[in-house]
């Protein structure tokens, strides 16, 4: 520690809350220059994670500073995190010294230069205007909502997502300024291994991957095991369609997880400690090895860290990529070098995991916990939650909605209020299901929605959680198409290692596939192949849940099954009558052509594929239904929109 | 520790440490299985295995579960049965299903498992897999069609032998064992064991047939058709007929033989006291100059392509002997041909022998002289079977004959080195002559038969004390070659045979014999050498009879060539 100087030390005295008497000013002042209570010039924040680089962020970013350059204007650009409102961004704060820091949705490039030419000169353009900062030392703007009164902030238990779009993920001083730290601090210098895996296990805090199971047993089970090496990994590979809760938080809050690893580190008694994310995650791995590396710097990491005798390493491991690798086996296997499949349990990896050491397998969500725990205590945690399922969960809300999202709410909250926190589904149409924790979730309908989230609910229900993905479907959304994505993906991703989920997969696939298509001739035996083939899914679906050798396989099964619960009449309906009510299934389309608008151009005859459209030129044309294939080639070329299908 | 379990409402005692099925099978219960195997570390990836344990939610892979007290398991279950009975069913609904024209028709675990199950009616149907099927292989043919994916091939190839060409490549319903960089098998380090063979349960591995080319050759009349037969065919071969291994079963072969139409049937192991003398010589000349010690024994072909791939450092140890095969292969066809008057393309030289990777080293380029390969045909025990069959000879009724001369006895010395260690038990017998003049005391040797995989003994030879290890099967080659390389290894002499037994065990072998088969097929051979009077190289009247005239024969600048062989070093995709 006494490498480091200035007001780094200044810092690591807050952290271990030994700031002397005549550095408490300094360190004061420099919190609150941290904490931008007080600024000099005008601050322009952008959020610049995975998905607002998608909507543009970088491009706005490039004329904030161009704008900057050209204006001479003396501007501090800075990039935070997301807010967790995706389909806002890009967005966009505004903070001028003594002012509330306001924040813009939807800045595009050719918006900044109006925007920042209003604000700058006190003139707010509030159309653009999401909402701002409270701040009882600044200045607020007129007409513009406070955060905390927007309803999708007031509903949520912002915990986790506490600092996600506030400070600079890249900055380890904004991190520490806002109370980062100390409790890694706290645990490293009062606390005992027992007494760190003891906190979390009153708790109650329970692993957010989808199982559930109690962290603090988890901890408990690796501490008891002497062993000269144990591994600590963070689950990083966060991979459910339509899951992008830890990603989000750790491009936008990684030193919460750096820290949160260091105390799980610490309490197991563990001196490595793995990020296992993936190659893909770009931005991702630039953060994480960024707050790495500032926290080596600050010998929060390292050697002997604050002269306490334990040491922790962090790397980071980047995987392929592959959807089995969140399995734990498979994870530490694909960490050691080998083809990720999953291994047999028992032994768990608590007992012999990587390189055949104790190692603790916990997802990023479940860490991020951890130094909220510890600052608070675990009876604070206690409050938040039902009695069994403590603490909040995070939630990315995707799919029919009008508002894609990252929210955070208590465990116990309602599927509905999720669904109404993002908006809803669009006009005009009708909630027809959610779906929720991916691959290995259950679809949910509308009826079902007032189930409170949380593991024993779901448990009592025979639903399964997941991660966290919720995916609202509304009815132009085809049940069978959706099934069909699901087991596809499953097919695809399938480690292949054990026959019912490798080849079960396949076979459902293929009956599912015979399902939404039209067989070429129909001898009258079909529909009864096809029902038949309805009864084997149901069989191949129990031995695949009955006998696959992990979570992937046993799980796969669920959106069939549930859907199958909940929709037969749609099943029923593309079996018997072929016929896809939202019109999503191409194959069971039927094609017409519309005898007032066709003007017989022959333009859709000409390019049919199976010559199933027949007439004279300049009379209207038809199509042979036996023929049809319903590719939709005559729609696509027809100019006078005569060609429809029922 | 020992505790009770229930099972089929039944008590049973449990081990603590065992997993599920092997309590199950120590209790008699049979439970049907596909990726499991004994000698292998559990993957639990078939899943047919499966049984319900009251209390948990799945069923539960016996293969890889631990037993632990109190459990309460049903292993005929109408959940168990029905899971076991989908599971083939998916296994069924993609594989080729040729099963009439399929060699392993009637030897095939899948084939099997859907009789016991009661698989009667194709319920599930899936697109029949057509993958390419890689000839390009000199031992081994992979037919990934019929690949189940149990995933035995590779940890046979990875856990015994050491050489890993197998892994699992591709995910999903894309899965398939695959060799480095998914590269043609040629290209591969594959080293032509053929212990995948022996292990896979279906065909999709299977030996490079040679028979159809020899029954066309077979009725070429300008050919002298010559045969000779491995010491370790007479142990197995008695499998596929019904016959006792042992000694009498020679002498049938050799009259089957003749009848299918070979005009002269030799015996390896004449050409192994010759390698045996050759070799003691070797060893007796390095122990006086120091050089290239240890010696290593180069006799078995899928050890000289591992180091010639994994250990080029190691090949001047490797014994410049040619194996006992193509050692009659090459004598063959030149001392022999001289003797009988043809010219050396005129013979057509075929070696029956239990060893996969024989098809490998015949066609290496140092086996060939003229442009003539010293052997020709190579035929697996499998395939000599097969032939005998084919030309419908009765086995067990034919009345014996004696091989022929010149190439007709051998001492026990020579049939020996079917066994691991074997080998080194005759090079030390003779050493032991050819140094002190005396014959070694005790012949037998227990170090050098037990079942370890490294075996080591001392014997002292005049004033010297001679040092061999024998490395049985290539599962502790890493530590020992490494040990080599660096001079730490204390010894004078090193066998390495490729397959865990030796030959006997090899690739060519007859698929699915039990550990008590292959006990008896090990024994039968140490059972010709304690019955036998000859026991050692230097003994053989006949070989002796063939030294005196061979370099009259043969020409004095052609000897080197026809005993000795040299190695490259191999760059293979790993």
């Amino acid at each position: 520690m006494e490498k480091i100087h200035g007001s780094d030390q200044i810092l690591l005295h807050h952290v271990l809350s030994k700031t002397s008497d005549e550095q408490k000013h300094i360190t004061e002042e420099k919190i609150s220059m941290l904490r931008r209570q007080t600024v000099s010039k005008p601050i322009i924040y952008i959020g610049s994670t995975t998905s607002s680089l998608v909507a543009g962020s970088k491009k706005t970013l490039k004329i904030v500073e161009e704008y900057r350059q050209e204006m001479n204007v003396d501007l501090e650009i800075i990039e935070v995190g997301s807010l967790g409102l995706c389909s806002l961004e890009p967005i966009m704060d505004v903070q001028l010294p003594g002012r509330c820091r306001v924040s813009f949705q939807e800045v595009t490039g050719d918006m900044v230069a109006t925007i920042l030419d209003g604000v700058l000169n006190n003139f707010l353009p509030s159309e653009f205007a999401l909402a701002q900062y409270r701040n009882p030392l600044h200045q607020p703007w007129l007409n513009v909502p406070f955060f905390d009164d927007l309803p999708f902030f007031k509903h949520q238990h912002r915990l986790l997502l506490e600092k996600c779009g506030l400070i600079n993920p890249e900055s380890i001083e904004d991190y520490i300024a806002w109370g980062g730290y100390k409790a890694f601090a706290n645990v490293i210098s009062n606390y005992t291994h027992e007494e760190v895996c003891d906190a979390i296990d009153k708790s109650g805090l329970r692993g957010r991957g989808g199982g559930g199971f109690p962290t603090g047993i988890k901890w408990k089970a690796t501490l008891s095991i002497a062993a000269n090496q144990k591994y600590f990994i963070c689950n990083a590979d966060e991979s459910d369609p339509g899951a992008f809760m830890e990603r989000v938080l750790m491009e936008s809050d990684p030193h919460l997880i750096i820290e949160g690893i260091a105390i799980a580190a610490y309490a197991v008694g563990a001196n490595k400690a793995i990020i296992y994310t993936r190659n893909r995650y770009a931005l991702t791995v630039i953060r994480l090895e960024k707050a790495i590396q500032q926290a080596y710097d600050l010998g929060l990491l390292g050697f002997n860290i604050f002269d306490s005798g334990f040491n922790l390493d962090i790397s980071i491991r980047k995987g392929p990529g592959a959807y089995v690798c969140g399995e734990e086996t498979a994870l530490i296997k694909s960490i050691e070098g080998k083809r990720g499949m999953p291994n047999y349990k028992p032994p768990f990896p608590s007992a012999k995991g990587l390189h055949g050491k104790p190692t603790v397998v916990n997802n990023v969500e479940t860490i991020a916990n951890v130094p909220h725990i510890i600052n608070k205590g675990f009876e604070w945690f206690n409050a938040i939650g039902t009695k069994q399922s403590k603490g909040t969960k995070l939630f990315s809300v995707s799919g029919k909605v009008n508002r894609v999202c990252l929210l955070e709410v208590p465990l116990g909250t309602p599927l509905s209020k999720l669904v109404e926190l993002a908006g809803g589904v669009p006009e005009g149409q009708k909630l027809k299901a959610v779906q929720i924790g991916g691959p290995s979730g259950e679809c949910i309908i509308p009826e079902d929605l007032q189930t409170p989230i949380d593991f024993e609910s779901f448990k009592t229900k025979g639903l399964a959680m997941g991660a966290g993905g919720v995916i609202v479907y509304d009815d132009t959304v085809c049940i069978i198409d959706m099934v069909k994505y699901f087991m596809n993906f499953i097919k695809h991703e399938s480690c292949g290692k054990c026959i019912p989920c490798r080849e079960g997969s396949q076979r459902m696939l293929d009956i599912l596939n015979a399902i939404s298509s039209r067989p070429a001739n129909s001898d009258g035996h079909g529909s009864l192949e096809r029902f038949k083939g309805v009864i084997l899914l149901e069989s191949i679906a129990e031995v695949m849940r009955d006998t696959s050798l992990c979570g992937l396989g046993q799980t796969a099964s669920n959106p069939l099954i549930s859907a199958l619960n909940h929709f037969k009449n749609e099943f029923e309906e593309h079996i018997f009558e072929r016929k896809c009510v939202a019109g999503v299934c191409r194959n069971l389309r039927i094609y017409y052509i519309d005898v007032e608008k066709c003007t017989g151009c022959a333009a859709c005859a000409k390019r049919c594929p199976t010559n199933a459209i027949i007439g004279t030129p300049r009379s209207p044309y038809f199509v042979v239904e036996e023929k049809c294939i319903g590719c939709g080639v005559c729609e696509e070329v027809c100019k006078f929109s005569s060609v429809f299908f029922k | 520790m020992e505790f009770s379990i229930e099972v089929n409402n039944r008590k049973i005692q449990a081990r603590k440490g065992d997993t599920i099925l092997e309590t199950l099978t120590q209790n008699g219960i049979k439970i049907p299985r596909l990726c499991s195997v004994k000698s292998l570390s559990p993957t639990g990836a078939c899943r047919i295995c499966v049984v319900e344990v009251e209390g948990m939610k799945n069923l539960v892979a016996s293969c890889s579960y631990p037993v632990s007290e109190g459990m309460v398991i049903h292993t005929h279950s109408p959940r168990v049965l029905k899971a076991r009975k989908v599971l083939v069913e998916l296994l069924l609904s993609n594989h080729p299903d040729d099963c009439l024209y399929c060699e392993r028709n009637g030897n095939c675990e899948l084939q099997d498992l859907s009789y016991e199950l009661n698989v009667r009616e194709r319920r599930i149907t899936g697109v029949k897999s057509k993958l390419k099927l890689d000839l390009s292989g000199p031992c081994i043919v992979r037919d990934s069609s019929k690949c189940i994916l149990c995933g035995r091939c590779v940890r046979v190839c990875d856990e015994i032998q050491s050489v890993s060409t197998f892994e699992f490549i591709n995910r999903g319903s894309k899965t398939r064992i695959g060799t480095s960089m998914n590269r043609d098998l040629n290209f591969s380090n594959c080293i032509g064991c053929g212990q995948c063979i022996l292990t896979c349960p279906t065909k999709a591995l299977h030996e490079q047939s040679s028979l159809d080319r020899l029954q066309t050759e077979l009725y070429n009349n300008k050919q002298q058709k010559v045969i000779q037969l491995d010491p370790a065919i007479m142990a197995s071969i008695g499998e596929e007929f019904g016959v006792k291994p042992g000694k009498e079963i020679e002498g049938k072969l050799v009259a089957s033989l003749r009848k299918i139409g070979f005009n002269y049937v030799f015996s390896t192991s004449f050409a192994a006291d010759m390698v045996l003398m050759e070799c003691a010589a070797e060893l007796k000349q390095r122990m006086e100059t120091k050089e290239n010690l240890p010696l290593i024994s180069s006799f078995c072909p899928a050890w000289v392509k591992y180091a010639e791939q994994f250990y080029p450092e190691l090949l001047p140890h490797l014994s410049k002997v040619k194996s006992p095969a193509l050692m009659l292969g090459s004598i063959t066809k030149s001392y022999f041909a001289n003797t009988i008057g043809v010219k050396q393309a005129d013979i057509l030289s075929v070696v029956a022998t239990p060893c996969l990777a024989r098809k490998f080293e015949s066609q290496r380029i140092e086996m060939t002289r003229n442009g003539i390969s010293d052997v020709d045909i190579v035929l697996t025990t499998r395939e000599l079977a097969h032939l005998i069959r084919i030309y419908g000879i009765d086995l067990q009724n034919i009345e014996p004959l004696l091989p022929d001369l010149p190439f007709r006895t051998s001492s026990s010395s020579g049939k020996l080195y079917a066994n691991a260690g074997g080998f080194t038990e005759g090079v030390l017998r003779t050493l032991y002559y050819q140094t002190t003049g005396k014959e070694i005391p005790t012949t037998k040797i227990g170090e050098l038969r037990s079942i370890s995989g490294i075996k080591e003994y001392e014997q002292k030879i005049g004033k010297e004390q001679v040092k061999v290890v024998v490395s049985n099967g290539l599962t502790n080659i890493n530590s020992l070659a490494k040990a080599i390389r660096e001079g730490k290894l204390d010894a004078h002499f090193v066998e390495i045979v490729a397959c865990q037994g030796g030959c006997v065990n090899g690739g060519g072998q007859p698929i699915g014999l039990s550990v008590k088969d292959k006990k008896m097929h090990a024994k039968s051979i140490y059972d010709i050498d304690d019955t036998e009077i000859m026991k050692a190289a230097h003994k053989n009247a006949l070989l002796k009879d063939v030294y005196d005239k061979f370099s009259e024969v043969v020409g004095k600048k052609n000897v080197d060539i026809l005993l000795y062989t040299r190695y490259t070093k191999r760059d293979v995709l790993r």
